[in-house]
């Protein structure tokens, strides 16, 4: 066994960080631009589409049951409530620049900000 | 063989209480998914103290334990998808005999994030979950180096042969 770190090994760091740094910098250019609906998907289908300038709570029921509540307010959307037992949902930031999103595993819930077909069309061209 | 068996055990026993360990601490960096990975300490020791196919079989075994200990389906799911995948870099890695232990971990953290994020784009059915990649990189890329650090210290002081 190799005893200490040697040149391959610093290469390998160099090489991975500079793969970090090159994806963090795509998205963070794909999510700069502030976004005008939260379009929530249950299951892989669209669940409904909601305007970031409106403030309002959003009950999201599967099979009758609410398992999260979505609120928006300011042009933020957040996850305020989950039935989920770990809610990392709602420990997420409220999120409002384009592509970013909010994602409950269990529940398959996945809230995206999206913007008018301009922004849409904005971040294809980049 | 009988000592093997125990040792096995012991192993076995060691990752567990890892896992269990990492449950209690409220880690939370802010991004879902980010976990120290105190458990795979274990399998890159054996890795290099033992032998892969031993590691690979404690991994598989204390993911499913774990799973029904500490945790729901859905993780002994996504806990299988990054074990799995990062166990085989870092045995690839391992075996071209030119990198240090803590590449190797490294190598291994990073994919164990690619792999659970595979896996939940495949199961919540949604592409905005590759937005996440950056920062699990990076937070493979930390937790793996620490955890290649003290593997390559404690595998260093032990012997192959006290556990054939």
């Amino acid at each position: 066994m190799k005893r200490r770190p040697g040149k391959r090994d610093l290469l390998l760091i160099i090489g991975l960080l500079l793969v970090c740094a090159v994806s963090a910098a795509a998205v963070y250019f794909l999510q700069s631009k502030n976004g005008a609906y939260a379009v929530v998907t249950v299951d892989g289908s669209e669940y409904g589409r909601y305007d970031l300038s409106k403030e309002q709570t959003i009950a999201i029921r599967k099979d009758g049951i609410v398992t999260n509540t979505l609120q928006i307010i300011d042009g933020h959307a957040d996850m305020t409530d989950a039935n989920c037992p770990d809610k990392l949902c709602v420990h997420q930031k409220a999120i409002s620049k384009s592509a970013e999103s909010i994602i409950c595993l269990p529940n398959k819930v996945v809230v995206t900000i999206e913007g008018g077909v301009e922004g849409n069309f904005d971040s294809m061209a980049r | 063989m009988k000592n093997k068996v125990a040792y096995m055990g012991v192993f076995l026993a060691l990752a567990l209480i890892l896992s269990y360990v990492e449950s209690l601490i409220p880690f939370y960096f802010g991004i879902p998914g980010v976990k120290l990975g105190l458990a795979n300490l274990i399998v890159v020791i054996m890795l290099y103290a033992v032998g892969a196919k031993e590691a690979f079989a404690i991994s598989m075994l204390r993911i499913l334990l774990s799973g029904f200990l500490f945790g729901n389906l859905f993780s002994i799911l996504y806990s299988f998808a990054g074990g799995i995948l990062s166990f085989l870099v870092m045995w690839l890695v391992k075996r071209t005999g030119k990198f240090h232990v803590m590449s190797v971990s490294i190598c291994g953290g990073i994919t164990h994030n690619i792999g659970q994020i595979l896996i939940a784009s495949v199961i919540v059915e949604t592409y905005s979950i590759f937005y996440y990649i950056p920062v699990l990189l990076i937070a493979g890329l930390i937790t793996g180096m620490l955890i290649g650090v003290i593997a390559g210290e404690v595998s260093g002081r032990l012997r192959p042969e006290w556990f054939h």
